[in-house]
């Protein structure tokens, strides 16, 4: 099961009646000992993470967003300031808008695409292993400042788009320098890390039963019908833990944004990703108190997205239990 | 075999292939740059180069402060420790949710699976202030420390999926003959545990081998910088007319992954489609 398998799980066995679903998914232990002693060992390393590298900083980074700070001084308390700071700022509004276009654009076509291919490479396909590592690859490396350098000289004036357009003798824009295309260039990078989604979308679909098709053949259902009523159902929980964790790896897109445009967000702040700006804003300009308060808009407006996809999952996902 | 059949059959291949062929061009394009003359790489977009020329790769390597070799080396340090806490902190903490009974398991196990989700950025900024207070920064502890304690939950639930999936009577039986749980962790749990553990290790290697973010933050003395770092620094300072040697870089600092990615590949797609890895 995957990770949000279980979180739904979880959340639905606690709703569920608990004298009827307990006993299967905990089964009680024999002699039911407890091991609280060794679970505190081996949970040490873990416990001291989750304490000192993740709580602890995210206590700090709230009680931060409410002070001015710049590393220097000591923080400076400032209330609500950061955050009414935070509605006036155009380029905050602007890079808000540039990441919403981006997640919003870039992973639905992207979880398409995986699907689609994922459709495709069916079992027993001649040469499947290798069409499903040509199209794995790119997402390995999707995130690396090698590959944003390599889109930067594609998409550039004299780059490989246009040269091949050329061939057609259309005159290619300057894709990175212009602040209408400049986005979508990165969205094209991103759907073309496809490969991992991909991989999970055909993974599920191996977990279909082939007794479906052929129960629902004999029954004189078509290819489409087919379709329609064994694989887009069943598959639903695999596209919704698709879409649950690509907007949540979308909304933190730094490393291309940041490459391609030499670290500006540029041109005219048409690549300012969110993480970009608040890189900008704490590392860049010191102003850390300000930068936290960035940080928590973006979990709360990722938390709250994640959030209504759980919420809204229940009009739209099967689950067959 | 039908006529019909045959042809869909062919022209879906057709459309594999082109699919993946347009894919691979960028790749393939970036390594028949960086073995073109500087003059060519623009006028010639073909695959095949007329001349291999290897002095992109000559003068990238001593292009920056260092040899490239030293922003390797730097990588591969930060990498290897990655690696080596992961593998040990996530296979303890995995352990103790997968067959421990204690108090509060599920509700540190969902604290756990909701950590995965936890965008860095709402703790980088404290982070950076407590590591710099320690004085870390520009060290490579702020990138191995937290993979040491188990910060990377994305393999904890890994294993901890592998780890049910081993049969309880295994464990019962060393129990009975007295063994404890850390006999039983290192000497049962973990030697049957090998596909996870290199899943783990070839995931840990590729995310810090690509890593960005934290990098660019924490390690800002250019004798320290790893290559992502290196890259970035070389791109500002390169003029148009030097492309080649970026690209000559840039493909060397991609042949790691290209590496794993070969020879790891059935971990990777096994770890994928268990846990949802990017």
């Amino acid at each position: 099961m995957t990770a949000i398998g279980e979180l739904t799980a979880l959340r639905r066995e606690k709703k569920a009646d608990p004298v009827r679903t307990r006993p299967v998914r905990e089964k009680p232990k024999p002699a039911e000992r407890n091991d609280n002693k060794a679970a505190l060992l081996f949970l040490a390393p873990w416990f001291a993470g989750l304490f000192l590298i993740t709580i602890g900083p995210m206590v700090a980074s709230l009680y931060l967003s409410f002070t001015d700070y710049s590393l220097l001084d000591s923080p400076e308390w400032i209330g609500f300031g950061n955050y009414v700071e935070m509605f006036g700022d155009q380029r905050l509004l602007a890079s808000l808008r540039v990441t919403f276009i981006y997640v919003f654009v870039s992973v639905p076509i992207q979880l398409a695409v995986a699907l689609g291919l994922a459709l495709f490479l069916d079992r027993g396909l001649r040469g499947l292993a290798i069409y499903r590592s040509v199209f794995y690859l790119p997402s390995l490396l999707g995130g690396s400042v090698a590959i944003a350098i390599l889109w930067r000289q594609i998409f550039g004036n004299e780059g490989l788009i246009n040269q091949v357009l050329s061939w057609f003798g259309v005159e290619g824009a300057g894709w990175i320098a212009d602040p209408r295309f400049a986005l979508g260039t990165l969205i094209v990078l991103n759907v073309w890390t496809f490969g991992s989604p991909m991989i999970i979308f055909l993974a599920g679909l191996r977990q279909i039963p082939v007794a479906l098709y052929e129960a629902a053949s004999i029954d004189g259902a078509g290819k489409f019908r087919q379709f329609r009523s064994i694989t887009v159902p069943l598959l639903t929980p695999i596209i919704f833990f698709n879409l649950v964790l690509q907007i949540i790896y979308a909304f933190q897109s730094f490393t291309q944004a940041f490459v391609v445009s030499g670290g500006t967000g540029g041109p005219v702040d048409s690549t300012l990703f969110y993480t970009l700006y608040l890189y900008k804003e704490g590392f860049a300009n010191l102003n850390m108190g300000y930068a936290s308060a960035m940080a928590w808009l973006l979990l709360v407006i990722v938390g709250g997205l994640t959030a209504a996809n759980f919420y809204l999952s229940k009009y739209w996902v099967f689950y067959d239990d | 075999m039908t006529e019909t059949l045959r042809l869909r059959r062919l022209a879906k291949h057709a459309v594999l292939v082109i699919t993946g062929f347009v894919m691979l061009y960028p790749l393939l394009w970036m390594i028949a740059s960086s073995i073109k003359p500087n003059a060519l790489i623009f006028r010639d977009p073909s695959l095949i180069p007329s001349t291999v020329d290897l002095s992109n790769y000559a003068i990238g390597w001593d292009a920056l402060a260092h040899p490239f070799t030293h922003y390797l080396l730097n990588s591969f340090v930060v990498v290897a420790g990655a690696v080596l806490g992961n593998l040990v902190s996530c296979s303890l903490a995995a352990y103790a949710f997968a067959r421990l009974n204690f108090r509060g398991r599920r509700i540190w196990f969902a604290i756990m699976l909701m950590s995965i989700m936890l965008p860095i950025h709402v703790v980088i900024v404290p982070q950076y202030v407590l590591f710099s207070q320690l004085d870390w920064i520009n060290t490579y502890l702020p990138l191995v420390i937290p993979k040491m304690l188990a910060t990377d939950a994305f393999f904890v639930f890994l294993m901890v999926q592998f780890f049910r999936s081993i049969p309880r009577e295994l464990t019962e039986a060393a129990n009975i003959d007295g063994a404890g749980h850390g006999r039983i962790f290192f000497q049962i749990m973990l030697p049957l545990s090998m596909p996870a553990l290199a899943t783990t290790a070839i995931f840990t290697f590729i995310w810090t081998w690509n890593d960005f973010f934290s990098q660019l933050i924490f390690l800002t003395d250019p004798d320290m910088y790893t290559v992502p770092v290196a890259l970035r620094t070389f791109v500002d300072s390169t003029a148009d007319s030097s492309w080649g040697a970026l690209f000559a870089n840039s493909v060397v600092s991609l042949v790691p992954i290209f590496l794993i990615f070969l020879f790891g590949q059935k971990y990777l797609v096994k770890g994928i489609a268990t846990t949802g890895i990017k």
